[in-house]
């Protein structure tokens, strides 16, 4: 991990003029110049790449405090329709792969990020304004979520579906199936560890996602663009992008080829909005709901994985086997 | 094999059902709070039997005051009904379910009447999985806890038994007018939650019959409410403020609307809406069982079903062979009198439905596919529509594309499976789908593929209470039947 820093915040950064001094800025003492660190340049995950916004622009991100962290791709309706293009391309793959293989992917990216946990305990300090303690309890809770999620990708099929016991000679089986490309509007306040709240049980079941980034602290979840890049995620499965969420959001609830949108990142008023929007193809909707006492601390139930499924009942006809022989 | 047909060595005599066993009132209130009143307004509207158009009864026309009378009783009675231990509801419910059973012909005569069905539907098809639906759901009202919903809590945590909703705004179709008030009607009361239904205006009466049987059932006052009217009185029940959760079948865009009118608030929704169902026949499929399949996924209620299979997708090299086949056994479909019991095909529900696929089949005609329907006779009142086939589809025709609610089917060919799966999948509705093929691996293959609710393979439109029904995409959203079936009325 290369990238791993060497004490909180980038070392070496010139804060922005107007800006207060960043934290972790070296002091300038006689002797030898301190290095200068180098930026990261924050970009959106978009098909398994890293392109800027199409639009070419950025907004400034800083921490608590007000001091300039980076900036961020400033999302436009075209990169929102260009993610809508590489989750559906990636739709077939991901949702046609065994149970078995997403949840090793899954896992695979809890590996990934607790080994970049240093570099995302810093980010979410920076972003929320938490003690490096609080926010190492926000990432290792990330990480365990992942887990979770990753447990259940071939499980929930058997919790949720099952033989339906009709009366004639059929064998109906139910059993749950992906939505389709789910767009999700990222929590506002909990930049990580209620980021990966809501991506991990969309794309446990097959599902693919264009991802809204928490407006204020979009950065944790750029990085994790990074994180699933190497972890055996297809390219476009998981797709994040930054910027104004009613921006985004608005042409992603009114597409015709997304299925499904999570709200958890909207207010009441544009909440209300996108489900409006999103009826026009009667998307299948998550609204707001009541997050836990402990902030997505809490062990989630089944329903963000089965908001994102369909039922698919088939019968199959048994005929019986007589003197009359195959019977249709 | 001849094709020629002595007609009159099988004419068949007329055997119709007897209509002295439903004795149906020159009027109906709406039914509230355990009473049947007159309107607010004192409005009424006609229904008419659409063999007929004989006038069958003068109906009170719920408007909104009424609606809110309505949903303000089933407020009131939640209380006490979601109360009452599992176990009393449920003897509720199979009080109601034994009911139907022993009233069963009389509701099948009055559901032909009104709707224009034929007999042979009603007493075999209808009435059966009513009485069955609400016999599964009472079953469930003392079993709630083991039915796999936690109870929600702001912590995550899951309590031992799930809650109901509260009062349930339901509006019902015409196409089966009594099994969607079951569908609608039994989860919602076996979970604890009070109901105000509206039935479509067309065929009101055996929900008012229903009503009935509530009172023979000492169902207390306010559980059921029957709110008969038009659009006007749905869309005021669906927008009432006091309503929880709210369950539609019927038009996709009624769907759309109902959809945004909830936007923003706490109900919970569930829709069932409509359909182009691709019934997908193999070159190795048994031709004769599909001949028979095809017929029953489009002629059956007269096509108006949202789960019909309106496009036959039909493999080119047997392509010849089945039509011949399906073309034979057309020519000796029954149309006419609904009452006959040996009626296959009966009325169209009513005279704006037949403008409207009289409208879409002229379109199919005009786009250049090619129309046939076999020598039939239409009475000359009533409301009617032979059963028509369209070859030489493209995906592009409208008849193709548009949901028709009407005895049109439309063909079409393909080569590979890959190509059945791209046609079948290429709508936005995701009701149902067939396939007829012998072999076992290429069914569940393409059964994988298919985007739909519901997928019969080798068979076609069977029903059943423990099977989840429901759509993809624009045909709707949750599940009706089942354990499935219960998540709509639960707080989970």
């Amino acid at each position: 991990m290369s990238d791993k820093p060497e004490k909180t915040g980038k070392t070496g950064k010139t804060a922005k003029a107007g800006k207060g001094e960043r934290p972790g800025e070296p002091e300038g003492t006689a002797g030898a110049a301190p290095r200068l660190s180098v930026f990261k340049t924050y970009k959106l995950y978009v098909g398994g790449k890293f392109p800027r916004s199409e639009s070419g622009r950025v907004y400034e991100v800083t921490d608590s405090q007000g001091t300039w962290l980076a900036n961020a791709p400033l999302s436009s309706r075209k990169d929102a329709r260009d993610a809508v293009v590489a989750a559906r391309k990636a739709f077939g793959g991901w949702s046609g792969a065994t149970a078995y293989n997403r949840g090793q992917v899954l896992y695979r990216v809890a590996e990934m990020l607790e080994g970049r946990r240093e570099q995302f305990v810093r980010e979410v300090a920076e972003a929320e304004g938490l003690s490096q303690a609080e926010a190492a309890a926000q990432v290792d809770a990330a990480v365990d979520r992942w887990v979770w999620y990753a447990g259940w990708t071939d499980k929930i099929a058997q919790v949720v579906g099952g033989a339906n016991p009709v009366a004639g000679p059929y064998f109906n089986l139910s059993t749950p199936e992906p939505t389709g490309v789910v767009a999700v509007l990222a929590p506002q306040e909990s930049s990580f560890l209620g980021l990966v709240s809501v991506i991990a049980p969309v794309i446990a079941t097959g599902n693919t996602a264009v991802v809204i980034a928490s407006e204020r602290f979009p950065l944790p979840a750029l990085s994790l663009g990074e994180v699933l890049a190497t972890s055996d995620v297809p390219g476009g499965v998981v797709n994040i992008l930054s910027g104004r969420t009613a921006e985004i959001a608005a042409p992603l609830a009114a597409h015709q080829d997304v299925n499904a949108i999570d709200l958890a990142g909207a207010d009441e008023a544009l909440a209300k909005e996108l489900e409006i929007a999103a009826a026009d193809n009667l998307k299948r909707v998550l609204r707001p709901q009541p997050v836990d006492d402990g902030g997505w601390s809490a062990t989630p139930g089944t329903e963000r994985l089965t908001a994102f499924l369909e039922t698919k009942t088939v019968w199959h006809t048994t005929g019986a086997l007589g003197a009359s022989g195959s019977s249709y | 094999m001849s094709m020629e047909k002595p007609a009159s060595a099988f004419e068949y005599a007329p055997a119709p059902e007897s209509r002295a066993v439903v004795d149906i009132a020159p009027s109906y209130g709406l039914f509230i709070d355990g009473e049947f009143t007159e309107a607010a307004d004192g409005r009424v509207f006609k229904t008419v039997a659409p063999a007929t158009e004989e006038v069958l009864s003068e109906v009170a026309q719920a408007g909104e005051a009424d609606v809110d009378r309505a949903v303000r009783a089933a407020r009131r009675a939640f209380a006490s009904w979601s109360a009452l231990p599992g176990s009393e509801r449920a003897k509720y419910l199979f009080r109601i379910a034994r009911i139907v059973q022993e009233r069963s012909r009389e509701l099948a005569v009055l559901e032909t009447l009104d709707n224009g069905k034929p007999i042979k539907e009603t007493r075999d098809s209808d009435l059966p999985l009513v009485a069955a639906h609400f016999f599964y759901y009472a079953g469930w009202a003392d079993k709630l806890e083991h039915a796999g919903f936690g109870r929600r809590t702001t912590n995550g945590h899951s309590g031992a038994s799930p809650r109901p909703l509260g009062v349930a705004g339901q509006v019902i179709p015409w196409n089966f007018p009594l099994l969607m008030l079951a569908w609608k009607i039994a989860p919602a009361l076996a979970t604890g939650n009070t109901v105000v239904l509206k039935p479509a205006e067309t065929t009101p009466l055996s929900a008012l019959f229903f009503a009935d049987v509530c009172r023979q059932a000492g169902l207390p006052k306010g559980v059921v409410n029957i709110v008969p009217g038009y659009g006007d009185a749905g869309a005021a029940l669906v927008a009432h403020p006091d309503v929880d959760k709210v369950a539609f079948t019927g038009s996709t865009a009624v769907g759309k609307e109902i959809a945004r009118t909830v936007a923003g608030t706490r109900k919970k929704l569930t829709l069932e809406l409509g359909g182009k169902g691709a019934n997908i026949v193999f070159d190795d499929a048994p031709l004769d069982q599909a001949v028979e399949g095809i017929v029953n996924g489009i002629f059956f209620n007269q096509g108006q079903v949202c789960c019909a299979g309106s496009r036959l997708l039909v493999q080119e090299s047997v392509q010849d062979e089945l039509l011949d086949a399906l073309k034979r056994r057309l020519t000796t479909l029954r149309l006419g009198d609904p009452l006959d019991k040996n009626t296959d095909i009966g009325a169209i529900n009513s005279a704006e439905q037949l403008a409207r696929i009289t409208a879409l089949a002229e379109r199919g005609e005009a786009e250049g596919a090619e129309r046939w329907s076999p020598a039939c006779e239409l009475p000359s009142t009533g409301y009617w529509f032979a059963p028509t086939l369209f070859t030489g589809v493209t995906q592009a025709h409208t008849v193709a594309r548009e949901e028709i609610f009407g005895p049109v089917l439309s063909v079409l060919t393909f080569r590979t499976p890959d190509e059945a799966v791209a046609k079948a999948n290429n709508t936005p509705y995701g009701l149902s789908a067939g396939i007829w093929s012998e072999k076992g691996s290429r069914v569940l293959a393409v059964a994988n593929r298919l985007r739909a609710g519901v997928v019969w393979s080798n068979t076609f439109n069977k029903f059943d209470p423990t099977s989840p029904f429901g759509g993809y995409k624009e045909s709707g959203s949750g599940r009706e039947g089942g354990r499935h079936g219960l998540e709509a009325y639960l707080d989970v």
